[in-house]
């Protein structure tokens, strides 16, 4: 197995975003395909049910079902779609919008049809502003050759379409919190029930999905949602993208096969930087539990059978950490992150998250005490599942996976003052490292 | 209906319950500290999460919705577990200085932590510290106590109808804090202090005077605006020390306007009066409380001797309770005169004698929630009675239309549907409009009287107020202070009735003043030839009781009042405060308890009788008003003054019902005119007129000497506000400094611009040290630069 670029495919980089490219590449025939046979959106969600599509965002929940919630009938509904890729280590959103925007748009667009949402918000954020502009840009071709808007391809159908950027906040990434941004409030998140799906944005019937769900869509439709399923394994359909970062030789996004095995997926990527040895991996984005190198290369990447490792394929974002690393390093800067991106609203995240870096903090200097290991693990349980979004896990689960995995170097950290790897490894293979309480 | 266990108790509860909800009804207590069943739910706290059958993890009650054959644990292991470690979170971040703390032995979470924490922290790195915000004089901040439950700015956004506090920064950033610059200023900032779970937000005037535990504590009732707010007054050595909401639904809920919290203060001031005093040339010497009586009642003999009765009368102020309002106007007819009144801020006396009982709003208030159509006419609502606005800015969120005819579209905090801002002289104009428009639309003519006044044309905002109020099914016209106290408020209050009947409405009056109509249900006004206010000051009397009022702050017209009573021969002021415009004018000055320090009735603006006890000893040798005015009528041997309680006289107006702490009165409310008619249109006046509002904080004399409130954004001294159009075409500016003239009275004031104003108006407030050198509340003034 190798790459199998779909979404990616035949996009030449820097010059081939633009529409004339996309048509070129076949692109917007699913939505003529869709408009021009007047497609049921009861197929069109059956289509989708078929490709057993996923959620690209993380939380992998069947698209299919999730467009099957929208209440039918008329009425104001909204689509959003969720580019505020704010992950560590998640960066395949970026690509899509940096070399295939019109694949959203036309998603988004077919999505609108299935949903009958009139209106759309495209949530990018702010860090990648230039891709903002080219999205802006994107809309506006599209909407000059009649493919958004009023009217769509001169059908009765109408969806406008919007860009809309963010500053940076992390948190703006969970769906609800997303909303509120859009509606020009705090970035927080809502509590549920209700869901989008009933009460979203503006209060209306509401579906938000993240960029490359929407971006598959086009595809899925053109090749049929079995064909699609098939590329992957059974409840695992398509290709995703992931972005593998960290010690590799050639980190980047690689477009895949739902269920090529790790090793190949590490190969593509150049294998271990410098031949070093694998230590671990965090296959799903920085939430996502740390898996040791042992397990890991046993894994294919997909969503069942890295759930079944204990872990998650998230969304997709693979980093790999060689020998050199001290994970309560790592851990001290995952754990910043949290305590930094929380968004303060409810309780266990907000007091937790920063008791938690703080905890690892101290071990990292030298200062932890024998109760640590079990402070930290009482602590993380005492967020999971208590917050109102899902923030909370993200901050306790790498927590438990690096305890879990690697309680050892923990131990002998606290034990004795000072790092399992040795310091000059560590420099070796991280030339520059910047303490994140700097 | 629905089905639900709590802790193995079986309940029915409403769809769209939520499991706090009915934890409540099973009478089950489930730990929260956001959740508040006035404001939206948040679920931040995280505190309430309890166990729920099939649910994989604990949930939070307070947002969880009831569904059918749910069974919750409140207090399982699982749901403890989850509170407890819910706690420590709370507690990690949180200063332990209880014991300096203003909230101890009142804290939700000093209560919580005896239940659910833990004796010793498992925290030992340095806690947050949180930089104390500046929300003004009334509100204390010691803000790394906050438990960041929002509580306090969901208050404000939903309740109080400004956004003045919000959660800035991110995460353990997060903070309270109000827009930079800004303090708190809404007029129900106070209920922050209540409804803030830790010692975060605290009271600013009671901070580290007493402990909670110290206090005792009495129901009693403000005698501030017309909503009636009920307290809970709390003292210590027989001082006031503070004053808390008492829960009641169907009045003020569990909220207070901030007057009716803070006035307290102003008990304890400098200025109260502890003895009788007598002027003696140009000295004042404090007296018994014999000579002092005998003093009046020998003054009083001696006018009734030389002038007859007419030459006596009494001038009282709405605020006075029933019971010192009945014994006034039985002293003043038992001496034969007719001379009495408590209108002291109204110029139309048209309507005397033309009304079948007192004016009042004609719905509990309660009710408010249910109209779909309002219009309010002539009212500064929102200062003029905070908590009447509060509950209508609930029911406009839930679909209430209101429209305004008014000349000042101040911020009510809540959408006006349809606004006529016209000048007070045109209101006559606009109402019957607004009259003749609906008459159409519900094709039934006005009253015969009437039917002459039909407008030449259509106004088209008044046409639509119609169509507005014609929709409704469940409507209310109201008339505000600045309609009634208006030259012409008798011919808007008959338009106002009439647009209410036409629109198969109700009509109402918002009282002034706590005790307004309890001062038509004593009949404290003139009877058949007596003299009402406005003549008693006009061809001044012989003898003046004056209870409970001050010249110049208290009256429509102040600086006739200040000159009629210092030309009379004697005036005897019936007041708690050594008042500095009392000196200027009375002859005796009589010490009179305050509200918290006797008992006495005071009737809302619904009509509701609420009887009230003392909640502290009387200061000095002040003494009830009933008391003294009971005597005084035994010295003048007038009949019928041996009642040896105040019971005896609550008893002779309100019958069964005195004493008790809360009725509603069904008889005597039907402030209907009849007989009167409408002078029509009158040309405009090529002159500006005056539109008043007497500031909240400055409306009666014991909210006036409230030092905290004094300090508040609400006691600014007043400008000149005038429409910028009209401020061009006069030639000045904003900040011009201004001369203000009514006939000959004049002040100087600086000039704000204020396109909020109708046209040709000056807005001036009355009732401050730098506005009562004018004249009439309402009617022409004069402006030039200076």
């Amino acid at each position: 197995m190798s790459l199998r670029p779909l979404i990616l495919a035949n996009t030449n980089g820097d010059a081939g975003w633009r529409l004339e490219h996309y048509l070129a590449r076949g692109g917007y025939s699913a939505l003529k395909k869709v408009i021009a046979g007047k497609v049921s959106p009861e197929d069109l969600i059956a289509e989708m049910k078929a490709s057993v599509l996923r959620g690209r965002g993380g939380a992998g929940f069947p698209t299919g079902l999730k467009w099957s919630f929208m209440p039918k009938g008329e009425g104001e509904k909204y689509l959003c779609c969720n580019s505020d890729e704010g992950e560590p280590g998640t960066f395949k959103d970026r690509d899509i919008l940096r070399y295939n925007p019109h694949a959203v748009i036309e998603g988004m667009t077919i999505a609108a049809w299935a949903t009958g949402a009139t209106r759309g918000y495209n949530y990018i954020h702010g860090e990648i502003f230039e891709l903002y502009e080219r999205f802006e840009e994107a809309l506006q071709e599209a909407r000059n050759a009649g493919l958004l808007g009023a009217r769509i391809l001169g059908s009765d159908f109408s969806f406008e379409l919007f860009a809309h950027h963010g500053y940076g906040a992390y948190v703006c990434g969970e769906e609800t919190a997303l909303l509120e941004s859009i509606e020009g409030k705090k970035g927080q998140p809502r509590f549920k029930p209700p869901f989008p799906a009933n009460c979203g944005l503006y209060g209306k019937p509401t579906t938000i999905n993240n960029t490359e769900t929407f971006a598959s869509v086009p595809f899925i439709i053109n090749m049929g949602g079995q064909a699609y399923l098939d590329l992957g394994k059974p409840n695992n359909g398509g290709t995703k993208l992931f972005s593998i970062s960290g010690h590799v030789n050639r980190p980047g996004v690689y477009e895949l096969e739902m269920g090529t095995p790790f090793a190949e997926l590490l190969e593509l990527a150049g294998g271990v930087r410098g031949g070093r040895k694998l230590k671990a991996v965090i296959p799903g984005g920085s939430s996502a539990p740390v898996l040791p190198a042992e397990i890991i290369m046993d894994c294919t990447m997909d969503y069942d059978s890295l759930s079944a490792a204990g872990s998650m394929l998230g969304s997709g974002a693979v980093i790999v950490m060689d020998e050199t690393v001290c994970m309560v390093k790592a851990l001290e800067r995952l754990s910043y992150f949290y305590h930094e991106e929380s968004c303060g609203q409810c309780t266990p995240c907000r007091e937790g998250s920063g008791w938690l870096y703080r905890i690892v903090h101290r071990i990292e200097n030298g200062q932890g005490r024998e109760e640590d290991l079990e402070l930290l693990e009482s602590v993380a349980g005492n967020i999971m599942g208590r917050t109102v979004c899902a923030l909370g896990d993200a901050a306790a689960m790498p927590v438990r996976g690096f305890l879990k995995h690697f309680q050892s170097e923990f131990a002998w950290h606290i034990e004795h003052k000072g790092c399992l790897v040795p310091l000059d490894v560590q420099r070796a293979g991280s030339q520059i490292y910047v303490s994140p309480s700097c | 209906m629905l089905e639900i266990e709590i802790d193995g108790k079986a309940l029915q509860v409403n769809e769209g319950c939520t499991v706090m909800e009915a934890a409540n009804l099973a009478g089950v207590y489930i730990p929260h500290f956001c959740y508040h069943r006035k404001l939206s739910i948040a679920a931040n706290c995280r505190m309430c999460l309890v166990q729920v059958e099939k649910a994989p993890k604990a949930l939070p009650a307070c947002a969880t919705p009831v569904t059918n054959g749910m069974k919750v644990w409140t207090h399982s292991e699982n749901a403890v577990r989850a509170q407890k470690a819910v706690m420590e979170f709370l507690l990690i971040n949180h200063p332990l200085d209880c014991p300096i703390c203003d909230q101890g032995g009142e804290c939700q979470l000093q209560d919580l932590s005896v239940g659910y924490g833990c004796g010793q922290s498992r925290y030992g790195e340095e806690k947050r510290v949180v930089f104390n915000k500046d929300l003004g004089p009334l509100v204390a901040t010691d803000m790394t106590r906050c438990i960041n439950c929002t509580r306090c700015v969901r208050f404000m956004q939903e309740i109080a109808g400004d956004m003045e506090l919000g959660q800035a920064y991110r995460g353990e950033h997060a903070e309270i804090m109000p827009f930079l610059g800004r303090t708190l200023d809404s007029e129900l900032s106070g209920n922050v202090i209540d409804l803030c779970p830790v010692g975060a937000l605290t009271s600013r005037p009671f901070r580290f005077s007493a402990r909670t535990w110290e206090l005792s504590r009495r129901r009693s009732v403000s005698p501030h605006d017309g909503v009636g707010a009920n307290l809970i007054v709390q003292t210590r050595f027989d001082r006031v020390k503070r004053v808390l909401p008492l829960e009641n639904e169907a009045i003020n809920e569990c909220w207070l306007s901030d007057k009716d919290r803070f006035s307290y203060e102003a008990l304890n001031g400098d200025e109260r009066l502890s003895a009788p005093m007598i002027r003696r040339g140009t000295q004042w010497c404090e007296v018994s409380w014999q000579e002092a009586l005998e003093f009046v009642a020998n003054g009083c003999k001696a006018a009734l001797d030389q002038q007859g009765p007419a030459a006596i009368g009494a001038l009282a102020s709405p605020h006075s309770t029933l019971e010192e309002l009945h014994l006034l106007q039985k002293l003043v007819r038992a001496l034969g005169s007719e001379n009495i009144d408590f209108r002291l801020r109204h110029s139309d006396f048209r309507a005397d004698g033309k009304r079948n009982g007192a004016p009042c709003l004609g719905m509990p208030l309660a009710q408010v929630s249910h109209l779909d159509r309002l219009l309010v006419i002539g009212s500064f609502l929102r200062k003029d009675a905070p908590l009447l606005a509060q509950r209508l800015r609930q029911a406009v969120k839930k679909g209430t239309r209101l429209s305004v005819v008014h000349p000042a579209a101040d911020d009510w905090g809540m959408p006006v549907h349809q606004r006529a801002l016209v000048a007070p002289s045109a209101m006559v104009d606009t109402l019957l409009h607004i009259l003749f428009a609906l008459a159409d639309i519900k094709q039934t003519p006005p009253q015969p009287v009437l039917q002459s006044l039909r407008p030449a044309s259509q106004d088209a905002t008044a046409t639509d107020i119609a169509r507005e109020l014609a929709e409704g099914r469940n409507v209310a016209v109201w008339i505000g202070n600045l309609a009634v106290q208006d030259v012409r408020g008798t011919e808007i209050e008959l338009l106002a009735q009439e647009i209410a009947r036409l629109a198969g409405g109700r009509f109402g009056v918002i009282s002034e003043a706590a005790n307004t109509v309890g001062g038509w249900l004593t009949r404290a006004v003139p009877g058949a030839g007596g003299k009402n206010v406005h003549q008693m000051l006009e061809s001044p009397l012989a003898v003046c009781l004056l209870l409970g009022a001050e010249p110049g702050y208290d009256f429509a017209r102040s600086d006739a009042s200040r000159r009629a009573l210092a030309a009379m021969q004697m005036v005897v002021a019936l007041t708690p405060f050594n008042s500095g415009e009392l000196r200027e004018v009375a002859h005796v000055m009589l010490p009179l308890t305050p509200f918290t320090e006797m008992a006495g009735t005071f009737v809302n603006m619904e009509g509701r009788a609420q009887f009230f006890h003392a909640a502290a000893r009387a200061f000095g040798e002040a003494r009830p008003g009933w008391k003294v005015l009971r005597v005084l009528g035994n010295l003048l041997e007038a009949p019928g003054f041996a009642q040896d309680n105040v019971l005896d006289v609550a008893r002779e107006v309100l019958g069964e019902h005195a004493g008790k702490a809360e009725v509603l009165l069904e008889t005597g409310l039907d402030g209907r005119l009849q007989g009167v008619s409408v002078e029509g249109r009158r040309p405009r006046a090529d002159t500006l007129e005056r539109v008043c509002d007497v500031p909240l904080h400055f409306a009666d004399p014991l909210v006036r000497r409230a030092p905290a409130l004094q300090r508040t954004h609400d006691a600014r001294a007043p400008q000149a506000a005038v429409h910028p159009e009209t401020l061009a075409r006069l030639g000045l500016e904003e900040g011009a400094h201004v001369r203000l003239t009514q006939g000959d009275a004049v002040i100087e004031l600086d000039v704000r611009a204020d396109d909020g104003l109708a046209q040709n108006c000056v807005r001036v407030a009355a009732a401050h040290a730098s506005t009562i050198g004018l004249g009439a509340m309402s009617g022409p003034i004069a402006m030039e630069r200076v």
